[in-house]
């Protein structure tokens, strides 16, 4: 019997979709327990794993057995616009889930780079927060909790729906921006924000000093920004840099804080929403897409840094947060210089994107800290322990 | 090894007047900030370095002795008791701020500072740490990153999870592992996020980094009065629904505005309202908390207030949050002994949940107060009684039991800010099932593998189901040595440890959703 037959056998033919491009055979489990079901199987026949999930943010070309792809965990089970909360299947695409939710007058305040049809399941798994992690912060504070399946098919839940939960040990955090390593996330608890009746962003385009200067002032002044975010000209397909400045909430907090700006100009409402979504999927073009994470007052040496090591043509910075995210093409070699050189200067180098080639010799994590290897390696044992899941967590 | 042996050992570290093995000193050390667990531990040991702290681990690592870190003792779930046989390393020596960088908004500070410490420290730079539990004039960072504590304004600016930006933490092995980065990106997992609220079972954080918090440029402070639980429920609602997120967003019920109007804490809450709200705005923009604070009273009239009153100044907003702050203080005057419930539920659904407590506290002829932060449906129902009665005890016990059940029921959870620890190990089978709590004790095993840092608390050990791990060992591994591991599930209300009352029932046999009851 090969591995397809089983899978057919076990899961049913709706659950097999068209193979990869690699030929590699490509399933999806149309519920939580069936794809506890595939991994229990997997793990007991030794087969290798890739996870995907709407194929849009990593590239599918692992080598594996099967291809486990979430798109048919698309349902939304709940959404609770009076207490802000909602959960949803991992598989389900955040545009869809953006639309669900607005519907109700709700909002995930979270706007990761990639396609419109991204799945939740891999902005969680990844952690891949856009520009408004400065008002709102990273992708784990936006979750309740968890349901995931490990590598030996278990299923696990962590967290709960409500907005504090302290009850055991928080197995959320550790799945987001596990890419997987720890299991597949199958579904999400989310915590949601008002659909904000304001929404205003405003830009101003200038040399990367004056700008990363004027945002230090902005984050200074007393201003709270939704986003804060420093975009290179390739990025913002302008002929200099620009400062966008997002600001979110009801219509008197944003008409005061839109007074502070000065010399911004303002775009109109098609315009700047296609800015932002110019910037999120201008990530998911190039070959190899990372960030990094500093304190905020070395922004501007990072940047230099980057500038020397592997150009500066795409970069999307928060300079405020410390955040900066960069993308395009570059060797395994300059990764490794590249991530060593911040190691040193305390900041850490996430892989978040690239060829199977590359982030298998980088890996999405590495450089640990003192000791901090020994417990990933043990949580991946633990949570993986026949490694039937084709993460590339450490490089070589 | 003699208990007098190990004290001199320890002795040897740390400088013998600061190990405690008489029974008059450890017994200050038998409770924290619950009344209704009590362990003595065997030693008692103060280091007063980070160096010491290492050498006492790495001293007990060699002889294979549990420990207990602790604080300042103010938790509210038995979290910080040392069993027979178990060692309590206390870390208020601790003390120092090593750094602050007001630049980037950061600090780095040893985990024995007092919360109110850092923030009154950090003031003068424009920041604060923004975390604030009751307690925090007394409690400790170390102990707030253990319990994962919330406050009033974690509303906004989120619990201690949200300002914790790297960990130095000694395993119980002794070696050092270095977590999170200055800027808060983890190096790969996020280990920071996992290691807090893990209630001192993975380690002792060493060095703490926090993030600060710009002090905010304008605050306004409403009390609202409701004639109806209900109303004030739904107004919490209201505000919320409109988008507006208030800087802290508490209720107060009847009978704990009481207790604090008859207190020395008395705030001038109105006595013969069924509910008081106290609603704080604050933000970077005077215009924009004005115009926010409008919309609030607004909201706030039409939800059914009887009377919003706004805090004409400092001394008026102190007063207003003193009552809110002391009310467990205050609660005191009820009773002899109180009983600090934590839980949380949907905020839609505080108004039934609110009843529903109301009805069990009545059927059990028991006093509940509720002070709670309602803005996150993070609810605390106090229960005042007398230890010194054995049947009330029981009494106080069933209830606990009942309003946790309910509180799951409505879609909650357990605990929002207090933990587990020893108090609550009974109720985590009706939240998690067996294959989730074996995870969460495989992750414990991945920090700690002899489970020697606070033994017996989070995780109730025989509710899990099996994990094997990938070196073969189960977790009903027959060759674990007797007492070092997690003992079973304590019986709430005792006063040292006792078999298992088995009254209890198996709880193997605890299905999920199911409470088993004496």
């Amino acid at each position: 019997m090969t591995i397809l037959e089983k899978v057919t056998a076990l899961l049913g033919e709706g659950a097999v979709l068209e193979p990869s491009t690699d030929q590699v055979p490509r399933i999806a489990p149309g519920s939580p327990d069936a794809v506890a079901l595939l991994l229990g199987t997997a793990h007991q026949e030794g087969w290798h794993v890739r996870i995907e999930g709407a194929g849009t943010w990593l590239p599918s070309d692992a080598p594996a057995d099967l291809a486990l792809t979430t798109r048919r965990l698309d349902r939304v089970p709940a959404v609770e616009p009076q207490d802000l909360t909602a959960t949803a299947e991992a598989g389900i695409g955040l545009d869809q889930l953006r639309q669900q939710l607005a519907d109700r007058g709700a909002w995930l305040a979270v706007d990761p780079p990639g396609l419109a049809g991204r799945t939740l399941g891999s902005m969680v798994a990844t952690a891949t927060a856009g520009p408004l992690r400065q008002g709102f912060g990273p992708v784990k504070d936006h979750l309740l909790g968890v349901t995931f399946v490990t590598g030996d098919g278990r299923m696990v839940q962590s967290g709960g729906r409500v907005m504090k939960n302290v009850a055991g040990y928080d197995l959320t955090r550790l799945q987001a921006g596990g890419f997987g390593a720890f299991g597949v996330i199958v579904l999400v608890h989310l915590r949601l924000r008002a659909l904000p009746r304001a929404d205003v962003t405003h830009v101003l385009e200038g040399s990367r000093d004056e700008l990363t200067q004027i945002a230090e002032d902005i984050a200074a002044s007393g201003l709270t920004p939704a986003a804060l975010e420093l975009v290179s000209p390739a990025l913002a397909r302008r002929d200099r840099w620009v400062l966008a400045v997002r600001l979110v909430g009801s219509p008197t907090l944003v008409s005061a804080d839109e007074a502070g700006l000065g010399r911004f100009a303002k775009l109109r409402a098609e315009e700047a929403h296609s800015f932002w979504m110019r910037l999120a999927e201008g990530f998911a073009v190039r070959p190899v897409t990372f960030r990094i994470g500093g304190v905020p007052a070395a922004s501007d040496e990072l940047l230099d840094l980057l500038q020397h090591q592997v150009g500066d043509e795409w970069i999307s910075a928060a300079p405020a947060a410390g955040a900066i995210r960069w993308s395009g093409d570059t060797t395994v070699d300059r990764l490794q210089r590249l991530r060593r050189t911040l190691a040193a200067l305390e900041v850490p180098l996430t892989l978040e994107r690239a060829p199977w080639p590359v982030r298998t010799a980088v890996g999405h994590f590495g450089a640990y800290r003192e000791g901090a290897g020994p417990l990933v390696a043990g949580l991946r044992r633990t949570f993986d322990p026949g490694g039937a899941l084709v993460v590339a967590t450490d490089g070589e | 090894m003699s208990t007098s042996a190990l004290a001199d050992d320890l002795g040897a570290i740390v400088g013998s007047r600061h190990v405690r093995v008489a029974p008059a000193e450890r017994a200050t050390y038998a409770m924290d900030g619950l009344p209704t667990h009590r362990r003595l531990p065997d030693v008692v040991v103060l280091p007063g370095t980070r160096e010491e702290v290492i050498a006492v681990i790495r001293l007990l690592a060699v002889l294979g002795i549990p420990f207990v870190p602790r604080g300042a003792g103010t938790g509210l779930s038995g979290g910080a008791l040392a069993e027979e046989g178990a060692v309590l390393i206390v870390l208020t020596r601790l003390n120092r701020i090593l750094k602050v960088d007001a630049a980037n908004r950061s600090a780095l500070v040893e985990p024995g500072v007092v919360n109110a410490r850092l923030s009154a420290a950090t003031r003068p730079h424009g920041l604060h740490y923004a975390p604030d539990p009751s307690s925090q004039t007394a409690c400790t960072i170390g102990g707030n990153v253990a319990e994962n504590a919330g406050g009033p304004h974690c509303l906004k600016y989120g619990v201690t999870a949200n300002h914790i930006l790297a960990l130095e933490v000694v395993l119980a092995t002794g070696e050092i592992v270095v977590l999170g980065s200055p800027g808060g990106e983890p190096w790969g997992p996020d280990l920071v996020g996992l290691f807090v609220g893990s209630e001192g079972n993975f380690g002792v954080a060493t060095r703490i980094t926090v993030r600060l918090t710009p002090l905010p440029r304008a605050v306004r402070t409403l009390l609202a009065d409701f004639m109806a639980l209900r109303a004030a429920g739904e107004g919490v609602s209201a505000i919320i629904a409109a988008g507006i997120v208030p800087a802290a967003l508490e209720m107060m019920d009847q009978s704990c505005i009481q207790a604090v109007e008859d207190s020395v804490y008395a705030a001038g809450y109105p006595r013969d309202a069924a509910a008081v709200l106290l609603v704080e705005l604050d933000g970077g923009n005077t215009d924009a908390v004005i115009a926010e604070t409008e919309s609030v009273i607004d909201i706030l009239r039409k939800s059914g207030a009887r009377s919003v009153r706004s805090a004409a100044n400092e001394a008026e907003r102190e007063r207003l949050w003193q009552g809110r702050k002391k009310a467990f203080g205050a609660m005191g005057r009820l009773s002899r002994d109180l009983v600090v419930q934590d839980a949380v539920v949907p905020r839609s659904a505080l108004p039934d949940v609110l009843e529903t407590i109301a009805g069990i506290a009545a059927r059990y002829r028991l006093v509940v107060s509720n002070v709670f932060h309602a803005g996150d449906g993070n609810l605390h129902p106090n229960i005042s009684f007398d230890a010194t009665d054995e049947a009330m005890r029981v009494r106080v016990e069933l209830a606990s039991a009942e309003i946790m059940a309910a509180c799951i029921a409505a879609g909650g959870t357990i605990t929002g800010e207090h933990g587990i620890g020893l108090d609550k190990l009974r109720y985590m089978p009706l939240m998690f099932d067996a294959e989730s709590l074996g995870a969460m004790l495989a992750v414990r095993r991945v920090f700690d593998p002899e489970e020697r840092v606070n033994p017996g608390k989070v995780v109730p050990v025989h509710a899990c189901r099996e994990w094997t791990s990938a070196h073969g060992r189960g977790l009903t591994d027959p060759g674990r040595k007797p007492g070092v591991g997690p003992k079973p599930d304590p019986v709430g209300l005792d006063t040292g440890p006792k078999p298992r009352d088995p009254g209890l029932g198996d709880p193997r046999a605890g299905a999920r959703g199911q409470l088993v009851l004496p």
